[in-house]
């Protein structure tokens, strides 16, 4: 993984269930498919309610068309991201569709724990509210060393919590794969 | 410094006298749980491996009981992962379709969880088995591919936060409506990465059957855990299903909380959560006029057998309003029996309630029970997050099985005393 992440924010809203990230109709497909696997990008997100989907303005897709990618790779949440199900198809998902990054107030736990274990993505915490300060579409970058991420259109910067193993972890591709490098299995 | 429940479970389970919260701890696991969903993921993970054999064949416990009966051709593919890992490795509690049930029905009622046990399941409500005074808690499928190799899993050590409910209740509330309250209380976000510890004089009145509702919901408050010190209700419940030893650990007195939050239960009225949240709760009565197109009966969290008796009561000799769909699920197969025994499901196909065999099924909009755009359900489910059970632009309000009743008979919610 880079250190540096240069890419669009995705503006999101409070509470982000894991419904609205990718609903349980589409659980079916197969991970070990390719093409079944692109069925969870082309659903990520597609479930958000359109007035809040892309803020301030919402009313922006998060997957186009037939596309299972994103044009937009990093995330601003709110609180409680990834709140509800267990299913690990949640961060998956926001992965196949391109997300390096997912940005947020809080997390549910067992999103976050998801993501890291799985190494499907960089779940930051914020030291403030970001998704009123930053736009969808806004060009982001975000270092994944000093912890902070840059909003290049309004130059301004934002300090994010420290990561901890969890860089380590995600970097690795998640748990087996990190225990495996480490001489732990 | 003297310990809760949770932290006495956790320690004992990591070989360690004392722990606290924000530890860090790797922990014999008793039981590894998952389902249909989550499982053919864990399996992939755990091949790809190349381990050749699973931790333990007794303590792995798989269920296909989300899209079981399988609703497709897809669903059907997943399900045969979990069938044909668990021949490959003989697990012994693999539950096929005819013998499966709800999997938060199921096991406790099996006697496969028990006081004491810490439990890991990639369902996000196997904090139902804090009923028991188990520690049970959600994790994804990676975290269960682990423990079908170590028989471990990795934890933070979480804060508690005590709840101590007291007073009589009021007519027609149930577990269902304490934990709607509480949580309307402290938030969709209140109990984040904490246990939730459930006592007071209310709660050692209260039924099983109503501490698992009230556990079940623990995960929509953002908790880890919700946690019921075992009594004598607890050991009447396991003496004739346990098939092994357990041990009852209980709070200490000097066990220190984050909070302890007093609830006075004489206060709450029957309650129901509005969409999109399920903090969203308020008195019945000041729901407004809602009418509503289907009303769902069971999942994990309200398909026991109490619950299908209160819904029957409210139920006898009245007709489902006929423009909703009331959709009954009991849990497992031994609740359907028993609700045949009793006379209730004679109740339900005789006020036109449509009684299915038990699957997890609409309650995550997967199937048997799916809203069209606009429509409205009242639920005994556990959640009602956007497009939960179906359309985006449908909705859906929990509540207990005595309002869900009621409501499926008025076409529209209300409190079970004014058709009773």
């Amino acid at each position: 993984m880079e250190n540096l992440i240069v890419g669009k924010a995705y503006v999101l809203g409070d509470n982000i269930d894991t419904d609205q990230i990718i609903p349980a109709e589409h659980l079916v497909y197969s991970t070990s498919d390719p093409e079944e696997l692109k069925k969870y990008g082309h659903f990520a997100l597609s479930s958000v309610p359109i007035d809040k989907a892309g803020l301030p303005e919402g009313g922006k897709l998060f997957i186009s068309g037939d596309n299972y990618q994103s044009e937009y790779n990093i995330i601003i949440g709110g609180s409680n991201f990834g709140c509800g199900s267990s299913r690990e198809h949640a961060p998956l998902a926001l992965q196949v569709a391109g997300v390096k990054v997912v940005i947020a107030e809080s997390y549910a736990r067992i999103f976050y724990r998801n993501a890291v274990d799985g190494g499907f993505l960089i779940p930051y915490e914020g030291t403030e509210k970001l998704n009123d300060k930053i736009k969808t579409g806004d060009k982001i970058e975000v270092d994944l060393i000093d912890n902070k991420i840059k909003n290049l259109n309004s130059g301004k910067e934002y300090q994010l919590r420290p990561l901890g193993s969890v860089y380590d972890i995600v970097n690795s591709g998640g748990i087996f794969n990190y225990a495996r490098q480490n001489k732990m299995i | 410094m003297g310990m809760t429940i949770s932290e006495n479970i956790l320690a004992s389970h990591c070989g360690k006298t004392t722990v606290s919260p924000g530890e860090f701890i790797e922990a014999n696991v008793d039981i590894a749980l998952g389902n249909d969903i989550t499982a053919p993921l864990a399996i992939k993970e755990f091949e790809k491996m190349n381990f050749g054999k699973v931790w333990d064949n007794e303590k792995i416990v798989l269920v296909p009981d989300h899209f079981t009966p399988n609703k497709d051709i897809k669903s059907a593919i997943q399900s045969k992962i979990l069938r044909d890992f668990a021949k490959k490795y003989n697990i012994k509690n693999y539950f096929e379709v005819g013998r499966v049930g709800i999997e938060h029905v199921l096991l406790p009622e099996q006697g496969l969880v028990l006081p004491g046990d810490l439990v890991i399941g990639a369902d996000s409500h196997t904090c139902t088995y804090g009923a028991l005074g188990a520690f049970a808690t959600g994790v994804g499928s990676t975290d269960l591919a682990a423990a079908f190799i170590t028989g471990k899993a990795w934890f933070k050590v979480p804060e508690s936060i005590k709840f101590i409910y007291f007073g009589k209740l009021n007519k027609w509330v149930s577990g269902k409506d304490l934990i709607l309250y509480t949580i309307g209380k402290i938030g969709v976000d209140g109990a984040t990465y904490k246990a939730m510890e459930f006592t007071g004089e209310t709660i050692r009145n209260l039924s099983m059957d109503n501490r698992f509702t009230m556990a079940n919901m623990a995960i929509e408050a953002g908790g880890k855990a919700g946690m019921f010190e075992p009594d004598e209700k607890t050991i009447a419940y396991v003496q004739n299903r346990a098939k092994r030893g357990y041990k009852i650990y209980k709070s200490d007195d000097d066990a220190v909380y984050a909070d302890e939050i007093e609830i006075d239960v004489s206060k709450i009225e029957p309650q129901v959560a509005l969409p999109h949240l399920p903090e969203n709760s308020v008195n019945v009565r000041e729901v407004g006029e809602i009418k509503i197109d289907q009303a769902v009966i069971g999942s994990c969290t309200n398909g026991r057998i109490e619950d299908l008796r209160i819904a029957a009561q409210i139920l006898k000799g009245k007709k489902v309003h006929n423009e909703v769909r009331a959709l009954l699920f009991p849990g497992t197969q031994e609740v359907y029996k028993q609700a045949l025994k009793e006379g209730l499901i004679d109740i339900f196909i005789e006020a036109g309630v449509a009684v299915s065999t038990p699957t997890c099924g609409p309650c995550l909009g997967g199937h048997m029970g799916i809203l069209a755009p606009g429509e409205k359900a009242i639920s005994t489910t556990n959640r009602n997050f956007v497009g939960r059970m179906g359309h985006p632009e449908s909705e859906v309000y929990l509540a207990s099985p005595a309002v869900a009743a009621a409501s499926a008979v008025a076409g529209k919610i209300i409190h079970p005393d004014e058709i009773n």
